[in-house]
């Protein structure tokens, strides 16, 4: 599916091109440990500066989910599952995401998840599959 | 401490694809808000506006603080307009505080929509185009979850899952805003919806049916916010802004775990000796009409969780229910007035000036709403 591509910076990089390396990257305050998402110089938590991205497991649980209908754009696919992933090992943070690999109505709150990189150029989409 | 009211109110032409110049909608509204409060153009020395003019979206808004105080001939000695704000009645509740603190005495609120008419005429109002994404919309679009209607879905359906919301509970909002449109002359849509129609309407994004969505319209909705001691210069009954609310604590529509008519709600009340007990009609933002619901549950009419079984059946928020809400129709049949027509259809039910679909016994004390996710304002309105 065509998506539209993220405007890469300093500060959003390690988020949009982690998965090169196969790896989710978070923003995390080297002070007080904290995950900051989205990802910022600053942490929302203790105002440090002191921030970097770090990778996390890639593993996750659903929050929240829905199933989209709606052709938004010429030529979107649908139905496809937008879904609201917690991290495992990053309290606080949730990503929406769509969830790939099964059937739209297979998808439900709590069902655990795990990260799988679409790459588009540069950028490497961080979508999540069930976990059986 | 110094009081601030709402005084005239106006509203243009509600309708889709109309012809007429944006500006001139919003001077449509202007004129009905200065007769029916007796003011002159020369009175007014305040103007505010959500979300100013957004070149790249210009049917999203079209006309902003500063071209109308140009184009009316306006001395203006305070106005403020853009989107960094609570939400579209921040508008009112930065208009409130000027007349509050003296900077202006009749402030001219406005919200002119023209996305209808700009969708339709793509060579004169280009349609956004971006070659990349950034800001906050990195977070969504890139998943094609491009619409509000998609992040309010998710809030929705875990509503659904943990506290058993169901579909034809959703539905009294679309019902509701339907049944009451029918008695609104100025309502966009002004046929009722069954219970049927609905429940067999295509999906938008599950839980949300077509029928949960509002629609571009285009319309301008005019309030002026005067000063305590200028409202014996206008001629129509004052409305008393009696406390308001417009408390974020994320601004994201997904990093927290619910939406911020959460907070706003609560402190809402803190403002104010009346309470939830005293409001006569809610008039709650519904672009979605699940938004309504949290609005019940975020002010407290109901505890958290149980908005679904609170509007079951749909008899309570009717016209002749205990909590009559969105007596004009919502924006699901009185058009995407985007906010401001909450707060114009609560002034219009205070002053009993609802006609057909006026609220019994005198309604004393209303609130209005506006926003979704991390926006959100809440006003109380009251004929005291």
């Amino acid at each position: 599916m065509t998506r539209p591509v993220p405007k890469l910076d300093a500060v959003n990089r390690p988020f949009w091109t982690g998965g090169a390396d196969g790896e989710l990257r978070l923003m995390r305050c080297q002070d007080c440990k904290e995950f900051i998402h989205p990802p910022r110089p600053v942490c929302r938590h203790c105002l440090s500066d002191r921030v970097a991205p770090e990778a996390v497991a890639g593993t996750g649980v659903v929050d929240t989910f829905t199933v989209n209908y709606q052709p938004w754009a010429p030529n979107m696919e649908v139905p496809f599952v937008i879904a609201r992933v917690t991290i495992d090992g990053a309290p606080g943070v949730y990503l929406t995401t769509n969830i790939i690999g099964c059937e739209p109505d297979a998808v439900d709150i709590g069902d655990k998840v795990r990260v799988s990189f679409e790459q588009q150029g540069e950028i490497h989409y961080p979508l999540f599959e069930k976990v059986d | 401490m110094a009081e601030a009211y709402i005084t005239g109110i106006g509203q243009s032409e509600v309708g889709v694809r109309l012809e007429r110049h944006p500006l001139l909608l919003t001077l449509d509204a202007v004129r009905e808000a200065l007769d029916e409060a007796g003011l002159s153009i020369d009175q007014i020395d305040g103007v505010s506006t959500y979300p100013g003019r957004v070149p790249v979206f210009l049917g999203f808004s079209p006309v902003g603080a500063d071209e109308l105080i140009d184009a009316l001939g306006i001395r203006a000695t305070w106005h403020a307009g853009g989107g960094e704000i609570s939400s579209q009645l921040g508008a009112v509740v930065a208009a409130a505080m000027a007349v509050k603190t003296g900077a202006a005495r009749h402030v001219l609120c406005f919200r002119t929509v023209y996305e209808a008419a700009a969708l339709s005429r793509p060579d004169e109002y280009p349609p956004m185009r971006k070659k990349t994404v950034d800001g906050n919309s990195q977070w969504f679009a890139p998943f094609n979850a491009m619409s509000p209607a998609n992040w309010t879905a998710q809030y929705a359906m875990r509503h659904v899952k943990r506290y058993g919301l169901t579909r034809e509970q959703l539905a009294q909002i679309a019902l509701n805003d339907r049944a009451n449109g029918v008695r609104n002359p100025r309502a966009l849509v002004r046929k009722p919806l069954t219970l049927d129609e609905y429940m067999s309407a295509r999906m938008v994004s599950t839980p949300l049916c077509l029928y949960d969505c509002d629609r571009f319209t285009d319309a301008s909705t005019v309030l002026i916010v005067s000063a305590g001691d200028a409202v014996d210069e206008v001629t129509c009954t004052p409305i008393r802004i009696a406390a308001f609310a417009g408390t974020v604590e994320r601004h994201s529509w997904d990093q927290a775990e619910w939406m911020s008519c959460y907070p706003t709600g609560e402190d809402l009340w803190k403002q104010t000796d009346y309470t939830p007990a005293d409001v006569d009609t809610v008039q709650f933002y519904d672009g979605f009409s699940f938004q309504a619901i949290t609005w019940l549950e975020g002010l407290g009419f109901c505890e958290r969780g149980e908005g679904g079984r609170f509007i079951e059946g749909g008899h309570r928020i009717a016209l002749d229910g205990e909590l009559p809400m969105n007596t004009g129709g919502g924006q699901i049949a009185g058009g995407r007035l985007h906010g401001f027509g909450f707060a114009h259809e609560a002034v219009t039910q205070l002053r009993g000036l609802g006609g057909e679909r006026q609220v019994s016994n005198n309604p004393r004390v209303a609130v209005a709403t506006s926003g979704g996710g991390p926006l959100a304002t809440a006003l109380l309105l009251a004929n005291d």
